[in-house]
């Protein structure tokens, strides 16, 4: 049975939702806005199962004395605290966004700082596991950006700031990145497509 | 109704009908790709992994159902579906993380499903599709201790990313397991082109179905691809060459 409904539903809400983007039908646009609500509504549910699941791999690893179990232990107690807190104060109260602030926030920068040596490394690495003329030029190209937009000290390199980097970004940049997002707009198409027909089902079934 | 959405029904009406069609043909259409190795080399991993009987990782990205970027997740869940069914059989079953926790459901679905059709639904883990994080960093923070400490031989990093994901290509960098990256984002293409071992550039990533042989749709989406894109080329040159006979007029 659900082999046939979880399509039926899927392909007929698909098909409903679509066509009131393209319809200037009220009936339509209604029907879109209440699936939609439906749809945050499921999601929000989904959120609790995922916690659940981060939960129970953590405790797992804990009770099983795995390696990183004190991480596993620290992750469950922030979680437990800041749901707590989130529950008792609300989440706009000013607790909430000082541990947004105070913690999550600069966790997520340093490790965008990580990111950044890491690139640099990868950089120096290149050419040791791709070591082609693409490579060569995708490097050159990545120096030339990067000198012409970072702020020397003492002087600028002539050219490379005002004339070539923003010919590099403005014309070959936004050209080939034009090429590859409509190719990748037609893939989203497809993909969309085999799902709307029902040829594709991520949701579940052989 | 306005132009723009009447072109935009026109275009989805038109690949639904080719879609069909070429469906329809069967085996009048035949398969002829141009060769990606990245494919091969991940297809080999997969081997290795049940020979040497370690675990495949899969990691899907943050873009869960309610998000305009859904499509790469919807890939990447094709890709985990299959390549897990060939992987099923191994001493370790295969992993799958998402940042996202519809992803997660729909990943264990997938997971299940792979297990079932392999034959070793008693391997099945509820835990082997995880929620690593709910944000792209969170989610690439929860998922590096996974390539570091689970004995993973191989990583499909496949999905929507950021770019976050040169963290998880540096974790597999450094534990020398084999990477294969796709993702429909140009920076995140960019990171994984400098560190990763095999990389899908452009559009690839909503090709893996039919190169990695997940069905017959996969291949005929692929070709309604290739037409469509052909009638943008010629629009878009069409479009040149007319604005330059108006300029030379």
């Amino acid at each position: 049975m659900t082999k046939l409904f979880a399509p039926a539903i899927a392909i007929t809400t698909g098909v409903l939702v679509l066509l009131s983007y393209f319809l200037p039908n009220n009936t339509l646009v209604g029907l879109r806005v209440t699936i939609v609500q439906w749809a945050v509504i499921l999601a929000g549910a989904a959120v609790f199962v995922g916690i659940s699941n981060l939960l129970s791999i953590h405790f797992k690893k804990i009770m099983g004395k795995e390696k990183g179990r004190i991480y596993s232990l620290l992750l469950i107690a922030s979680l437990i605290i800041t749901l707590a807190l989130g529950i008792f104060l609300g989440t706009d109260s000013p607790t909430m966004q000082s541990i947004f602030n105070a913690i999550i926030l600069p966790v997520e920068s340093s490790l965008l700082a990580i990111m950044a040596v890491t690139l640099i490394y990868a950089g120096i690495r290149l050419l040791r596991h791709r070591n082609d003329l693409t490579a060569m030029i995708f490097l050159f190209f990545a120096l030339i950006t990067m000198l012409g937009a970072a702020p020397l000290p003492f002087f600028q390199i002539p050219l490379v700031g005002d004339l070539i980097r923003p010919w590099v970004v403005g014309v070959l940049a936004t050209s080939g990145a034009r090429g590859i997002l409509l190719g990748v707009g037609l893939g989203t198409l497809l993909t969309g497509l085999r799902i709307l027909i029902g040829a594709d089902r991520p949701y579940g079934g052989k | 109704m306005q132009i723009p959405a009447l072109a935009g029904l026109i275009l989805i009406f038109f690949s639904v009908i080719l879609l069909i069609g070429l469906f329809l043909l069967k085996d009048r259409v035949k398969a002829s790709f141009r060769d990606i190795p990245a494919f091969a080399n991940f297809t080999k991993a997969l081997g290795n992994a049940v020979e040497n009987g370690s675990r495949i990782h899969f990691s899907l990205g943050s873009a869960g159902l309610s998000n305009s970027r859904t499509a790469a997740s919807f890939a990447s869940l094709s890709v985990l579906r299959q390549s897990a069914e060939l992987s099923a059989a191994s001493d370790k079953s295969p992993l799958a993380t998402s940042g996202d926790a519809t992803l997660t459901i729909l990943s264990q679905d997938s997971l299940k499903i792979a297990h079932n059709i392999a034959g070793v639904d008693h391997r099945y883990e509820a835990s082997s599709g995880r929620l690593a994080g709910l944000t792209p960093f969170s989610y690439a923070a929860g998922t590096v201790p996974t390539i570091y400490d689970e004995d993973i031989s191989a990583n499909m990093i496949a999905g929507s990313f950021g770019v976050e994901v040169g963290l998880l290509s540096d974790a597999s960098e450094r534990t020398r397991s084999f990477t294969l990256a796709a993702t429909d984002s140009l920076p995140a293409q960019s990171v994984l082109y400098a560190n990763a071992n095999e990389v899908l550039i452009g559009e690839e990533l909503f090709a893996s179905g039919a190169y990695l042989d997940i069905g017959r749709t996969h291949l005929v989406s692929l070709y309604v691809q290739d037409i469509l894109r052909w009638i943008i080329v010629a629009t878009l040159l069409g479009g040149a060459a007319m604005k330059l006979l108006a300029g030379l007029l």
